[in-house]
């Protein structure tokens, strides 16, 4: 394995260990629902400022339940990974391509050199 | 970040709204004019794009003991400036707010200011001063994601704080609240966007070169060599 490989395994691996840790040091427990959304939270503090703040615009689609809503939070994140390896799989393959080609260019120079060789040996 | 659909006051939501417009405006325009210009950063723009869209999905659980998630997108405004990341930002929370009843329109003024204005700008500015101080490019970029980031979570702090101020502590007592809720869940969570934006760096810096030149983002590096190299010949 490469060293850049490493350094980027590693990089993911510290982004997973503090994703991770949290849930394992049980940092949630404190609270009577552990590991709700900050946004959520954000929405109860306000109440508790102001109880008598109404919302008063509500969501013009709201999906209709929770599982719903997990679904369309991973589409949004599969639509982004899926644009995200097109970029970095076409990136890769153009540069296969190049370093092909120039193999291949470089491969006939050498060969059209070594014809040339050859008949000014054969002139002489 | 995502101030929900409702919660903030008619005033301070079309305050936010008239605030952020000019911004979203001039992005648009400046994001015609690079792919006008520039069609082949089309797919470079897509996949800065793409990286809001997931690190934005990705809610993640943090030492406060809540959930919360990153932005990215302190990586588009380092590439393509901030203008153009308010455009890529504001897309992404119009989807948020349409599909998944994730912030909301009449919030969305305030959303764009702080995750589309406030966090790219803030995020490139730190940037842009540690590559003046030579700072390593990698080290620059997690910095800048870091803040892009951080900074946004702090400026929803203030909007609330200043819709919903404390009615015995004031304004100060609600940005503590407010601040406490988003500020401090989401510095493990700033943390990790930066070393994600750094590992997409690193694989950029692999496969475009030539794009990262063009944008910049490699060539203050290549300027310095030439400088010296000059330096050299001078002597």
């Amino acid at each position: 394995m490469s060293r850049n490989t490493k350094i980027n395994i590693l990089l993911l691996v510290v982004v997973a260990a503090l994703a991770v840790l949290p849930l394992a040091l049980g940092l949630g427990d404190h609270k009577e629902e552990p590991f709700t959304g900050a946004d959520a939270e954000a929405e109860t503090a306000i109440t508790e400022i102001e109880p008598d703040y109404e919302p008063w615009f509500s969501p013009l689609y709201e999906p209709p339940s929770g599982d719903i809503e997990s679904a369309l939070f991973a589409l949004q994140a599969a639509l982004g990974a899926g644009v995200l390896a097109y970029y970095f799989g076409l990136r890769r393959g153009r540069r296969q391509g190049e370093e092909r080609a120039l193999e291949r260019v470089g491969g006939a120079e050498s060969a059209v050199g070594a014809t040339a060789e050859e008949s000014t040996a054969e002139r002489s | 970040m995502h101030i929900a659909e409702g919660f903030l006051p008619p005033a301070h939501a079309v305050a936010w709204g008239v605030a952020s417009a000019p911004f979203v405006v001039h992005g648009v325009r400046s994001l015609t004019r690079e792919v006008k210009e520039h069609p082949e950063s089309t797919l470079l723009l897509g996949a800065s794009g793409a990286f809001t869209f997931v690190l934005s999905a990705l809610k993640l659980p943090s030492v406060t003991g809540s959930c919360s998630h990153p932005t990215g997108t302190g990586l588009g405004a380092i590439l393509f400036r901030p203008p153009i990341m308010v455009v890529l930002g504001t897309i992404t929370l119009l989807f948020q707010a349409l599909l998944l009843a994730h912030g909301g329109l009449t919030t969305l003024g305030a959303n764009v200011f702080s995750m589309a204005i406030v966090g790219p700008w803030a995020g490139y500015a730190i940037y842009k001063l540690l590559r003046r101080f030579d700072v390593p490019l990698m080290v620059a970029v997690f910095f800048g994601a870091f803040l892009a980031d951080l900074s946004t979570y702090c400026v929803t702090s203030v909007q609330l704080a200043l819709a919903f101020p404390d009615p015995s502590s004031g304004f100060l007592g609600a940005l503590g609240k407010f601040g406490s809720i988003f500020a401090v869940t989401q510095i493990p969570l700033a943390v990790s966007e930066g070393l994600l934006t750094v590992l997409v760096m690193r694989l950029l810096v692999q496969s475009s070169k030539g794009e990262l030149t063009r944008l910049g983002v490699l060539l203050a590096k290549k300027q310095s060599r030439t400088e010296t190299e000059t330096e050299a010949v001078a002597r």
